[in-house]
């Protein structure tokens, strides 16, 4: 039976300030979810929330992985039970092995009660695998050899996220603006790898301006975020239309979202020029 | 009481004291003398006595005395209010002799040594091993063929006996007595320590270890260790050290004396790791000549109180010093640790790299020299210190001294503190890993660059203190 990712009535604050205002969302392995909304709106809120960042605190509402609540677990046991997110800005880990990362990665989300210092998944199928893996994805197997993110080109940042999207397998995945800051190649590689990557084991969510990403990974259903909140749910072609259009329609269509939205950047503005950062 | 070890289950059980998987101490009653406890002139009479030394070693002990007396303590560095010279045993010999079976080694004292993995490292990887226990050098062997030619790798109070005129030579002459307070101390009552000596062009594969062992309370360790390499040879020295964890304090002042002539190399590990009831007040000093390389990896995870600057005087052109050093302090720890480097020649090159973790309310600090004297131009030193500070209750300093008294010449120097990354640690979580883990990771990557210059088995070792100094680190 398929796995459900459950997001119901989702409020979330970031320094005390909410962001997110009641989402829902249900998202089952094998469906592309399109997640789409112009600047501020809360797309990698939800994305940081799901995950378990502490700097993003739940106000209210629940989140469940087939029925197991993941709002009580940190971020670790959350990735144990099967989420992944790609970040839009990869963290550098200086001194720490992309191969050695990913065998403790593996060991973990593969053998979700596993202690620290317990065994690691052995060396020689783990390292097959790898290898297997960063050939299909076209990757130098230098990569495996380098520190985690540690003096990567943007290009390669995401390439990362892919690789470890591709060996830890999860049943959802978010994927942050993963298209975000790259040049035309890199975005195709991106988004080819993605879809050779989903299937019926993976639900998917992409944060996404582009429709690039969206080319190559067909949603099944596409919802538009604004102020906080989900205003609209539609299907492939929804994302078209925010692509060929941009937001303004979606803002005429919901006024009370788009006053919102305004009133918040005009707060954030007057925010930047008090402490003088503008 | 007697420490009953028959079986691997009693071992494993009372190895884990707190954090520290060292602290268990072996029965003292069979000990052959313990001096009693206290400094003055008796005492240090006393060690010439019982070792049967030469009148002049007898006077070079007594003047250092004298001079350990005129010295007030330094000002600056670390607290050592509670440190009481008084309360201290500065001679204590647990075996009658020194043995080249571990066989013959005293049971209780072989027992700890196997538990400390040093009869196993002799076999996979040393050329060598001496083993110090309290005062006295317990165990010694170096491979045949290395003695054959001509390696000398002894204790110290035997170097004096068998090999007198090489010794007057060099013991002293980059230490004086006189260099500070605990040089003085260690001078006039030093016991112990390797004593090695690689002559011209002969060049060791495997290293030589030392590995110290402090096992009772209130006890004083004051090795000297001195080693010449000749020209164009070359040797990997390593030391470890660990003790038992008692209430009140132990002292471990050590001078080490290094010489490195032309076209040679050494390189002197220390992986130091004492408990936290361990004063380790230390001078290292290495002369290096000619187109030589003297390499200090200095390794500071354990002790009360660290205070140790390994220096590299470079004497003539050519000469390279290289200081890698990495200190943990964890709770109620302070590592004031550094390195020196003195360019007395021309074309001289140095480089230090330093790297210092504190947790859990300990305290590391960076404290170095780099210095040029009038005349030694075209000179290079790079100076890169980097702390990683583990919760708001840590807190790590950084003390560059630079003396430059010639303009031709290029001093570089870099420092950086960060502390750990709430978005490293998230990312890494966001992977499976707990918090611990993730913890343990980012400190393992940020040591990392010094780390890979360790020989495998020292890696390992290292990267395994590393993880038992973070354990309990979380939550």
């Amino acid at each position: 039976m398929a796995s459900v990712l459950k997001i119901e009535n989702l409020c979330v604050s970031v320094g005390g300030k909410p962001i997110l205002k009641g989402v829902d969302l249900e998202v089952r392995q094998g469906e592309v979810h399109a997640l789409m909304g112009p600047n501020g709106s809360g797309k990698s809120t939800l994305a940081y929330a799901l995950m378990g960042h502490p700097k993003y605190e739940v106000t209210d509402g629940k989140v469940s992985i087939d029925g197991v609540d993941i709002l009580a677990l940190e971020a670790d046991g959350r990735a144990r039970l099967g989420l992944f997110l790609a970040f839009q800005y990869p963290v550098t880990i200086p001194g720490v092995k992309v191969a050695d990362f990913l065998r403790h990665a593996v060991s973990n989300v593969r053998n979700p009660n596993r202690k620290e210092g317990e065994g690691l998944i052995p060396m020689a199928a783990f390292r097959k695998e790898l290898k297997q893996r960063m050939t299909e994805l076209n990757m130098d197997l230098e990569f495996a050899r380098r520190y985690l993110n540690d003096g990567f080109s943007g290009g390669e940042k995401k390439r990362m996220e892919i690789l470890q999207l591709a060996m830890l397998r999860p049943k959802f995945a978010i994927l942050d603006e993963t298209d975000s800051g790259l040049d035309s190649d890199a975005v195709r590689f991106v988004s080819e790898s993605l879809a050779r990557l989903t299937g019926p084991d993976m639900g998917v969510i992409i944060i996404t301006h582009h429709e690039r990403l969206l080319e190559f990974n067909r949603p099944s259903q596409t919802h538009v975020i604004l102020a906080g909140r989900i205003v609209e749910n539609g299907d492939a072609s929804l994302a078209q239309e925010l692509h060929d259009h941009g937001y303004a329609n979606v803002r005429a269509r919901h006024p009370d979202a788009a006053e919102e939205e305004a009133r918040a950047a005009e707060e954030a503005k007057g925010k930047l020029e008090a402490t003088g950062a503008k | 009481m007697a420490t009953d070890l028959k079986d691997d289950v009693a071992v494993k059980d009372d190895v884990s004291i707190g954090d520290y998987a060292y602290g268990f101490n072996d029965p003292t009653d069979k000990y052959v003398f313990t001096s009693r406890k206290g400094l003055d002139k008796e005492i240090v009479g006393q060690i010439s006595e019982m070792k049967g030394e030469p009148a002049w070693m007898r006077q070079f002990r007594l003047d250092a005395l004298d001079i350990f007396f005129s010295k007030p303590m330094p000002s600056w560095g670390g607290d050592m209010s509670e440190l009481n010279f008084q309360d201290i045993f500065y001679y204590v010999k647990a075996s009658a002799s020194q043995e080249k079976s571990w066989d013959d080694v005293p049971e209780d004292i072989r027992k700890t040594y196997d538990r400390l993995g040093i009869p196993e490292a002799e076999k996979k990887y040393l050329s060598g091993v001496k083993a110090q226990y309290e005062s006295e050098v317990v165990y010694g062997s170096l491979q045949e063929d290395l003695a054959k030619q001509g390696v000398l790798f002894t204790d110290t109070d035997s170097a004096l006996r068998d090999h007198p005129d090489l010794f007057r030579e060099y013991f002293g002459s980059v230490i004086p007595s006189a260099d500070n307070k605990f040089a003085a101390l260690n001078s006039a009552v030093w016991s112990g320590g390797s004593f090695i000596y690689i002559p011209k062009g002969v060049k060791i594969d495997f290293p030589l270890q030392a590995y110290f062992r402090i096992n009772s309370q209130n006890m004083g360790q004051f090795e000297r260790t001195l080693i010449i390499v000749d020209e164009g040879a070359s040797v990997h020295y390593v030391e470890g050290c660990t003790a038992p964890t008692y209430s009140s304090n132990s002292l471990h002042s050590a001078v080490v004396e290094i010489i490195v002539k032309r076209n040679a190399r050494c390189r002197y590990t220390t992986i130091q790791n004492w408990s936290n009831n361990v004063y380790n007040l230390v001078t290292k000093r290495a002369m290096a000549y000619g187109d030589s390389l003297m390499e200090w990896v200095d390794g500071n995870l354990g002790s009360k109180l660290t205070m140790k600057y390994p220096a590299i005087y470079l004497m003539e052109p050519g000469a390279r010093g290289e200081t890698l050093s990495i200190a943990f302090a964890g709770k109620g720890q302070h590592q004031d640790a550094g390195a020196k480097m003195v360019h007395c020649a021309p074309d001289t090159y140095s480089r230090i790299i330093s790297k210092s973790i504190s947790r859990a309310g300990g305290r590391a600090s960076y404290r170095g020299l780099a210095k040029v004297v009038n005349g030694a131009t075209g000179c290079k030193s790079n100076v890169v210190c980097d702390a990683l500070i583990l919760d708001p209750q840590s807190r790590s300093d950084t003390y560059p001294y630079i003396e430059i008294d010639e303009d031709n010449v290029t001093i570089e120097h870099e420092a950086s503190v960060s502390k750990i990354g709430e978005e490293q640690l998230f990312y890494l979580m966001s992977r499976g890993m707990s918090e611990a883990e993730a913890s343990s990771m980012i400190v393992t990557g940020f040591i990392e660059p010094l780390v890979k210059e360790l020989p495998m088995e020292y890696a390992v070792e290292m990267n395994k203190l590393i993880e038992l100094q973070m354990e309990g680190s979380v939550g």
